[in-house]
């Protein structure tokens, strides 16, 4: 495990400038980056706390970067950090998506584009696969642990199933069994 | 097929602001629903058109999100974009910042803990289950996926500047398909 000491929470100016940041360099999805500024870059949060923080975006309905920086934002700064984490996010990300659009339309037919964007995509998806491995490293020790995420992810990427059907049985499981362990360290 | 008639601003601010509240998942959860809705039901896009404007978001910087704001722009130009964009993001925004304040007052809570040390793997397989999605939607053959199993790899264990691995998939694009 790391120990790296972490920085103190950031004020607006700062939030807005990392997570801008994250949202420019987010090809292909923000959430490598997220993780890599948090916790790599300005020691903010450790790899437990990043974990933490994405289980409760995740687990709120929305986008979940979006709310992981609403939450981390007002965490640092009230609603004013919130609003300057999210905005940082979006703002700079929104312009680009649609003036890329707006070039498709003449650029389209060009072949080696289409290349580009079929190769970009699929590096983009081993990032996200990359992270959830990092992150995996840092779960506690425990035999349930890995099962449970190892269970979610097949249910999800072979199955198919609905994301709410996993969650509804995959969630009470893994808190039961969190909750029997926590029971278990308090006796001893 | 023909599409049908686009909807109007106001029905575009709804259906996102509706689908902000369920999304449970995140964006990369919701695009089967989003191509459920957008495609099948109501036929404002043809599959393809959907298509490409998921893979013009997948591959510009930011948010998975964004898909949602060309979906926008598409359907109602850069009032429609923006008010998608709004309405995806600020309803389930309110609701995070919300609960996001009393889950700080919960910190020692057992209860918490129980939640936190529970949902962490459930959190892990699904990062891990959306980047397997993705893949699976863009990659056309084999290629793809060596692609990605490179880019996983170089990131996890070499840990490179993923911008590189980026630009070398990009490369290889170029190149590979053309």
């Amino acid at each position: 495990m790391d120990t790296v000491t972490l920085n103190p929470h950031p004020r607006c100016a700062a939030l807005f400038a990392a997570f801008f940041s994250v949202g420019m360099r987010g090809f292909g999805g923000v959430l490598p980056w997220a993780r890599r500024m948090l916790v790599d870059e300005r020691h903010w949060l450790d790899d437990r706390g990043f974990t933490e923080l994405l289980s409760l975006g995740q687990l709120l309905p929305g986008p979940n970067i979006v709310n992981l920086s609403v939450v981390f934002g007002a965490r640092c700064a009230g609603w004013r950090g919130a609003l300057a984490a999210a905005s940082g996010l979006l703002l700079a990300p929104l312009f680009i998506v649609l003036l890329l659009a707006e070039g498709w339309r003449h650029f389209a037919a060009v072949p080696w584009l289409q290349g580009v964007l079929t190769t970009v995509a699929a590096a983009a998806a081993g990032l996200i696969l990359a992270t959830g491995a990092k992150l995996a490293q840092k779960l506690e020790p425990a035999w349930w642990s890995r099962l449970l995420a190892a269970a979610t992810f097949v249910a999800i990427a072979w199955l198919r199933l609905p994301l709410l059907a996993v969650l509804a049985v995959a969630a009470p499981c893994g808190i039961a069994l969190a909750w029997r362990d926590l029971q278990t360290e308090k006796r001893r | 097929m023909s599409n049908a008639a686009a909807p109007s601003l106001g029905e575009l601010l709804l259906g996102c602001a509706t689908l902000s509240l369920v999304a449970v998942g995140g964006a990369n959860a919701i695009v089967p629903e989003l191509h459920r809705q957008v495609v099948d039901i109501h036929r404002w896009l043809s599959g393809p058109e959907f298509a490409t404007l998921f893979a013009i978001a997948a591959t510009a910087p930011g948010p998975n999100v964004l898909v949602v704001t060309l979906i926008g722009w598409k359907l109602g130009g850069i009032p429609g974009a923006l008010l998608a964009t709004a309405g995806i993001c600020g309803p389930s925004s309110v609701l995070a910042f919300t609960v996001g304040k009393a889950w700080e007052r919960l910190r020692a809570s057992p209860g918490r803990q129980a939640l936190e040390r529970g949902l962490a793997p459930v959190t892990i397989g699904l990062v891990l289950g959306s980047g397997w999605l993705l893949n699976a939607a863009a990659a056309t053959d084999w290629r793809g996926w060596l692609v990605a199993g490179v880019a996983a790899a170089a990131y996890w264990r070499a840990r490179f500047n993923p911008l590189w691995v980026l630009a070398g998939a990009a490369l290889l694009g170029a190149f590979l398909l053309s």
